[in-house]
């Protein structure tokens, strides 16, 4: 057999087309009768909508039709679904408002849709879509999380007075509050985390079509899970026959989460094509994704630590308000509670906790998962408490997390996840070496002759990968199943297709689960292709998010392979006159145990096809199957990232000097490929830390940072050379032994940059985005504070 | 982009005459300010005429005395000229830090200070430097040039045809970026033209300006602790959500001593 697929950097087989510009995304897509739409927008954050006219609209050169709440009231268009029902620490549901396609009666914030308008051009729409008269009256708007509640503060919807959504708590309140109460040490912090923009490199888009022939429409989207977007779409909003309904994700530019979810505009777009009887395509332009993609995180957070003399971990306690924007985007509610308070544990063995969120809702874009989605929160919190309670109890970062270690797995959790496997010291170790930490006190004086302020910091993350098993996640209040589907066509000639649920939008699939199906079924690469994205030829799929695609999609895939493998164990013992028992699967052939007989893989396959020579009485024909696999736990990904700062404290500029990440993903599939995830995580993770920051106007709710002049996306100047490690421990449920990587680096990084630069400058705490303006402020404070 | 008529200009001459007709016509230079502002849909201009293809419009000359750099000159062009980086290459270096490569490449002087973007380069290299702009009708003193953001001493029809830079002694020019958007937040050139100093800040106020106590003090002594306690007041002085006043007028003084700091090297 040739060398293992599984483990080589192979390059990435869909770069080529990439490269060479013959990626297919949605707005490629150009149908026959092709129409284009625009969205009037609000651009109030908080109106009512007296009235809409249309009709000078609707003469405006080339346009075809114009739509409002109304016609989809009127044609009964249900509004957006939320998928995760949290059920609040009273036993009361989260107060669910209605979240129309397009607005009815109100505007909650600014880029709400209100209006499309169709036309035979895409600039005569956006022509037209200005002779659109709203009438609106501006309401007061509230857009921070931490004035929601507050009296008087403005209703953004009537079922929630209180602006409020849900409070919802885990963990033991009460045993928290005894730890706390006999702790020899207490560190607390308060802090934000800062609200983001997701900024793919392709925007949004849908082109819808409709065919009278079959009454059945089709949809192309730029979106990571098409048969979730298409059960949402038919079951909860259009109530179309699901099977009479195409949703395609074709080449996808990015989706860091704000992809994943059902957006009014591809309903809305859908919906017209039938209407109108022509195919209505949408792409959004970046002022748009600005104010109408999902954002994400936006916390607001008390943390505290409780530890004994020893610097053990007693306790913790953490109250956050998470801001869900105006209304519930499709998962928002389970981001800042059971993917973000389950993982306040860390690697460490903290033996109570207790978590309390409130979920508000304000005059801003929905908030909803962006890359990590609430594990970089989680990070966030633990990472800087520790950090925090190692320099106020004179103790080193690295002691400190060493001591408190989970060392023994499975570990049970105080919040609910049982942890696996894992080996944190190892990666610590490794980290603390690569980072040449030794040599760090020389560096930081040699800084301080240049007058240059350097400083370390750590953040040693967990994630829960692949969210899972089903029957817990309903229990929880999933509204969907979370398991993953894949199929293996073995073509007679021995070619094979794989088709799976899960979707690359920049991951790599098409590689990564190349090499994993030639690995096991020991044929090239060559003879393999990956097929995603399309409810028209994939059987079904819960689509990509939560790092979950080679540990859940994989795996799937890999219990298809293992049945064709077992169906041509069946056909290779007939063709060879053995027992089944005798016969063993190796390097692509099929062996007769202990001798010298055997069949090629393609021989066997040729032979389900045309089965000539077959056992027709007891097998069924053809080389074809198909595996549903829902895993039977998280995985749980950790690593140790160590960041090193130095700072200009005359202008507030900051560099990150050093940049070490050890991760343990368990078994690596492409490590190239996997390198690459942990760059771009890590970039997106710096960008949170020192230059992303969305800042909606206080008073007036405009959006002030709504395009690349304002909002700062890291560049390639903006990171180092990272320096990167892994150490496996095999994932022990499933059968690749895989966890998964593609969040990692946004999860551990926002910690480890804020600790490194609140020890360069000697100072408990800085705002994320750390921008040259906040760490100057902060220089003048501590400068200050030391002349005092 | 609202629809707009297009025309290429032969000469300077036929350009100012469409002006001159079209109160709603806009010129293109580099287009890298009015492209973007159509396509917001920020500008509507009637038509526009673009000056891409009037040769003498185009070009660089020097000698010792002076540089002249025509108005359709690319930024990455006075980047890389030999006679500006001899002549004055704290030009070149402020012309190669402008926007990215993509603006560079097409971004020209005569737009560039025609616009008069607070934020934007090369006002401080002109006021600095004390150039002299030439136009189809004038020449206008830099002191003169500058009015007020996105003004400036442009009459109606009137067309930047290039600039003259008299060769200092010596200059340096330091920017402090906007992180996101990478204008100057703030930018100082200093500029000793053996007779005087002269001190420019672009970014930090709603127009260029100069620093007269900066000046004076380094006419005294061209040296980084001549400006080292100097501030510049805040009031007047632009306040953004990247950086308010205070910041910025600080900043003046910190890249007014690397400015002279690297002018000495």
């Amino acid at each position: 057999m040739a060398t293992p697929y599984i483990g080589a950097s192979i390059k990435r087989k869909e770069d080529y087309r990439f490269l060479t510009g013959a990626g297919n995304y949605t707005d490629d897509v150009a149908l026959p009768g092709q129409t284009h739409a625009h969205f009037v927008r609000s651009p109030h954050a908080h109106a009512k909508i007296k009235s809409i006219k249309k009709d000078k609209a609707l003469k405006a050169p080339g346009v075809v039709a114009i739509f409002t709440g109304d016609d989809l009231a009127g044609a009964k268009v249900n509004g957006l679904p939320c998928g995760w029902l949290i059920t609040d620490v009273n036993g009361q549901p989260m107060k669910e408002p209605p979240h129309p396609c397009l607005a009815q009666g109100k505007a909650r914030y600014v880029g709400d849709h209100v209006a499309i308008v169709i036309a035979e051009t895409y600039p005569q729409a956006r022509d037209a879509a200005e002779l659109v008269k709203v009438d609106y009256e501006e309401l007061p708007a509230v857009v921070r999380a931490a004035e929601a509640r507050k009296n008087g503060a403005p209703v953004v919807h009537d079922i929630a007075p209180d602006n409020t959504c849900y409070v919802w708590g885990l963990g033991d309140r009460a045993a928290v509050d005894k730890a706390f109460s006999g702790a020899a040490h207490v560190t607390t912090l308060e802090f934000l985390n800062n609200r983001l923009v997701p900024n793919a490199i392709e925007p949004r888009a849908a082109n819808a079509t409709y065919s009278r022939a079959d009454d059945s429409y089709t949809l192309y989207v730029a979106n990571q899970n098409p048969h979730v977007e298409r059960l949402l779409m038919t079951a909860f909003v259009l109530g179309l026959p699901e099977h009479k309904v195409r949703v395609v994700a074709p080449d996808v530019g990015g989706g860091f989460g704000s992809k994943i979810y059902l957006y009014a505009e591809d309903v809305v777009c859908t919906w017209a094509s039938k209407q109108i009887n022509r195919p209505v395509k949408w792409t959004a332009d970046r002022s748009e994704s600005f104010v109408s993609d999902a954002h994400g995180r936006d916390h607001v957070t008390r943390a505290e630590l409780a530890l004994d003399r020893e610097g053990r971990f007693l306790a913790m306690r953490v109250t956050t308000t998470a801001n869900m924007g105006a209304y519930l985007s499709t998962f928002a509610s389970c981001i800042p509670t059971i993917l973000y308070a389950t993982l306040l544990a860390g690697q460490y063995t903290t033996p109570v906790i207790y978590a309390e969120v409130t979920a508000v809702f304000t005059n801003t874009a929905p908030v909803d998962a962006y890359r990590g989605a609430g594990r970089p929160e989680a990070t966030y919190v633990v990472e800087r408490l520790v950090e925090t309670a190692a320099r106020e109890m004179k103790m080193s970062p690295a002691e400190i997390r060493r001591r408190n270690f989970i060392k023994t797995f499975p570990y049970q959790t105080p919040v609910a996840l049982l942890y696996d496997t894992g080996n944190y010291e190892a990666t610590l170790a490794e980290a603390l070496k690569i980072a040449d930490v030794a040599g760090f006190q020389g560096r930081r004086a040699d800084a301080a002759r240049r007058g240059k302020l350097r400083g370390l910091g750590y953040s040693c993350y967990i994630e829960a990968c692949g969210i899972a098993p089903s029957n817990v996640a309903g229990a929880l209040g999933a509204r969907a199943g979370l398991f993953e589907a894949g199929e293996v066509r073995v073509h007679p000639t021995g070619k094979v297709t794989v088709f799976t649920g899960s979707h690359s939008h920049g991951q790599g699939h098409e590689t990564t689960f190349g090499q994993v199906v030639a690995d096991r079924l020991g044929i090239p690469m060559e003879d393999i292709d990956i097929v995603h994205g399309d409810t028209g030829k994939i059987l079904f799929g819960m689509g990509t998010y939560g790092s979950r695609s080679i540990a859940v999609g994989g795996t799937a895939i890999v219990k298809a392979v293992d049945k064709i493998v077992a169906k041509g164990k069946k056909i290779a013992a007939h063709l060879m006159e053995a027992a089944e028992a005798d016969i063993e699967f190796k390097d692509g052939a099929f062996v007769v145990r202990g001798t010298d007989k055997k069949k090629a893989f393609a021989e066997v396959s040729l032979a389900a096809y045309v089965p000539h020579n077959y056992p027709l009485d007891k097998l069924e024909p053809g080389l074809n199957e198909n595996a549903f696999y829902d895993p039977a736990n998280f995985t749980f990904p950790a690593g140790s990232h160590i960041c090193e700062v130095e700072v200009d404290p005359d202008t507030g500029t900051v560099s990150i000097v050093n940049f070490t990440a050890v991760d343990d993903f368990g078994k690596i599939i492409n490590p190239m490929i996997v390198e690459g995830q942990v760059h771009g995580g890590l970039t997106q993770g710096i960008g949170q830390a020192l230059t992303e920051g969305c800042h909606y106007d206080k008073e007036s709710g405009q959006l002030v940072t709504g395009s690349y002049l304002d909002y700062c996306m890291p560049r390639a100047d903006d990171v180092p050379a990272f320096k990167v490690g892994t150490k496996e421990t095999p994932c022990t449920h499933n059968p690749l032994g895989v966890k998964g990587c593609g969040e990692a680096g946004a999860i551990g990084a926002p910690a480890a940059v804020m600790n490194a630069l609140t020890d360069a400058l000697g100072v408990r705490d800085i705002e994320m985005p750390a921008t040259p303006q906040r760490i100057w402020r902060a220089c003048q404070e501590s400068k200050m504070k030391k002349a005092a | 982009m609202y629809s707009f008529s297009y025309q290429k200009a032969k000469t300077v001459a036929d350009a100012a005459k469409v002006l001159a007709k079209d109160g709603d016509a806009k010129l293109l230079a580099g287009g890298q300010s009015l492209i973007a502002a159509m396509k917001l849909r920020l500008a509507h201009p009637s038509a526009v005429i673009d000056l891409g293809t009037i040769k003498e419009l185009s070009g660089i000359k020097g000698d010792s005395k002076a540089v002249a750099i025509g108005a359709m000159t690319r930024h990455a062009e006075v980047a890389s000229s030999a006679a500006v980086k001899k002549a004055i290459p704290a030009l070149a270096s402020l012309a190669g830090g402008i926007g990215d490569r993509m603006v560079r490449n097409m971004g020209t002087i005569g737009g560039s200070l025609a616009n008069n973007d607070p934020a934007a380069d090369y006002p401080a290299a002109v006021l600095a430097l004390g150039a002299t702009i030439v136009t189809n009708k004038r020449k206008i003193a830099a002191d003169e040039f500058f009015k007020g953001m996105y003004e400036t001493a442009l009459q109606k029809g009137e067309i930047i045809t290039s600039v003259s830079f008299p060769v200092p002694k010596r200059a340096a020019y330091m920017k402090f970026k906007n992180p996101a958007s990478r204008y100057a937040i703030v930018g100082v050139f200093v500029a000793d033209s053996g007779s005087g100093v002269r001190v420019a800040v672009t970014g930090a106020a709603p127009s260029v300006f100069r620093v007269a106590a900066m000046e004076k003090a380094l006419a005294a002594k061209f040296a980084p602790e001549s400006v080292a306690n100097i501030a510049v007041p805040e009031k007047g002085l632009n306040s953004d959500l990247h950086a308010k006043a205070d910041y910025r007028a600080h900043l003046v003084t910190v890249m007014a001593k690397r400015a002279v700091e690297a002018a000495m090297k």
